[in-house]
């Protein structure tokens, strides 16, 4: 069997990346989305902490520490807004919550 | 042979657990795969000597926030959910971005000699000496000291932001 090198977990988190992607694109349960977004920041996280991995070098770890700080902001926040979306409009569908929409 | 293994093992897992995240109608299944999909990361970090992370991964992922995504759902009534439309139209728009990661794999695989050397050329560098732990915060405390005290600002700034939303009356 091959050896893994750093581009095996470059390819993975892209492959990731992608599913957080059309998760957010085609999705329409807000929850699920904010799901995919945390599942994008693991990806860019896999993606650091792999070159921090082959530089021997300890930052790539020190930015996903900070990636994973604002996560859980974004996830906080996020769910805040839900419930407040919930207790107006009652309903978590993206695509029917179109107020502004022209 | 063994890190061979474990990786593809771990990102089975991570792949497995985000397909079934995006594509599962409940919720509550969607969160449960996606703590699959967390853990396997943690188990991706852990192959890379990324012990420290690998904790806070596990603590704060599958513990906080995978926590706070179940009370959501099981507060917002989700019941439903089991005869609406799943997926909305934008299938076009999720193609465009499978093109545009393709384009980039395809870039970075048959690259020129930049890109090569970023990705391939990796051994020569020396390991470091002190362990996981010790290294980062050595490096969090001092290279990295104004952005750590500034995180914590906007930790506060969260806090404050999220129960000015959920609270009903202010």
């Amino acid at each position: 069997m091959l050896p893994v090198t750093t581009i095996h977990y470059v390819a993975l988190s892209a492959a990731l990346l992608l599913i957080g992607t059309i998760g957010v694109l085609t999705r329409r349960n807000i929850v699920i989305i904010l799901m995919s977004i945390e599942l994008i920041l693991n990806a860019v996280n896999i993606n650091l902490i792999a070159f921090s991995h082959a530089w021997h070098n300890v930052n790539g770890q020190v930015f996903a520490i900070f990636v994973i700080t604002d996560a859980v902001a974004e996830a906080a926040v996020g769910l805040g807004i839900l419930i407040a979306l919930f207790r107006n409009k009652e309903t978590v569908q993206a695509d029917e919550i179109d107020l502004l929409k022209w | 042979m063994l890190d061979t293994v474990l990786f593809y093992s771990f990102a089975t897992l991570v792949l497995g657990g985000g397909i079934f995240t995006i594509t599962r109608r409940s919720p509550v299944h969607s969160a449960i795969a996606l703590i699959v999909a967390l853990l396997g990361v943690a188990g991706l970090y852990l192959l890379q000597q990324a012990e420290f992370l690998f904790a806070v991964q596990i603590v704060l992922y599958v513990g906080g926030i995978m926590l706070l995504f179940l009370f959501v759902i099981m507060l917002v009534n989700l019941d439903d959910a089991e005869h609406v439309r799943e997926f909305n139209r934008q299938w076009a728009v999720a193609l465009a971005a499978v093109a545009a990661v393709g384009a980039a794999g395809f870039y970075i695989f048959h690259g020129g000699a930049a890109v090569h050397h970023v990705v391939y050329r990796l051994e020569a560098v020396p390991a470091a000496a002190v362990g996981n732990t010790e290294a980062l915060a050595d490096s969090l405390f001092s290279e990295y000291l104004l952005p750590f005290e500034l995180v914590s600002v906007l930790l506060l700034v969260a806090v404050v932001g999220s129960v000015v939303m959920a609270k009903k009356r202010i």
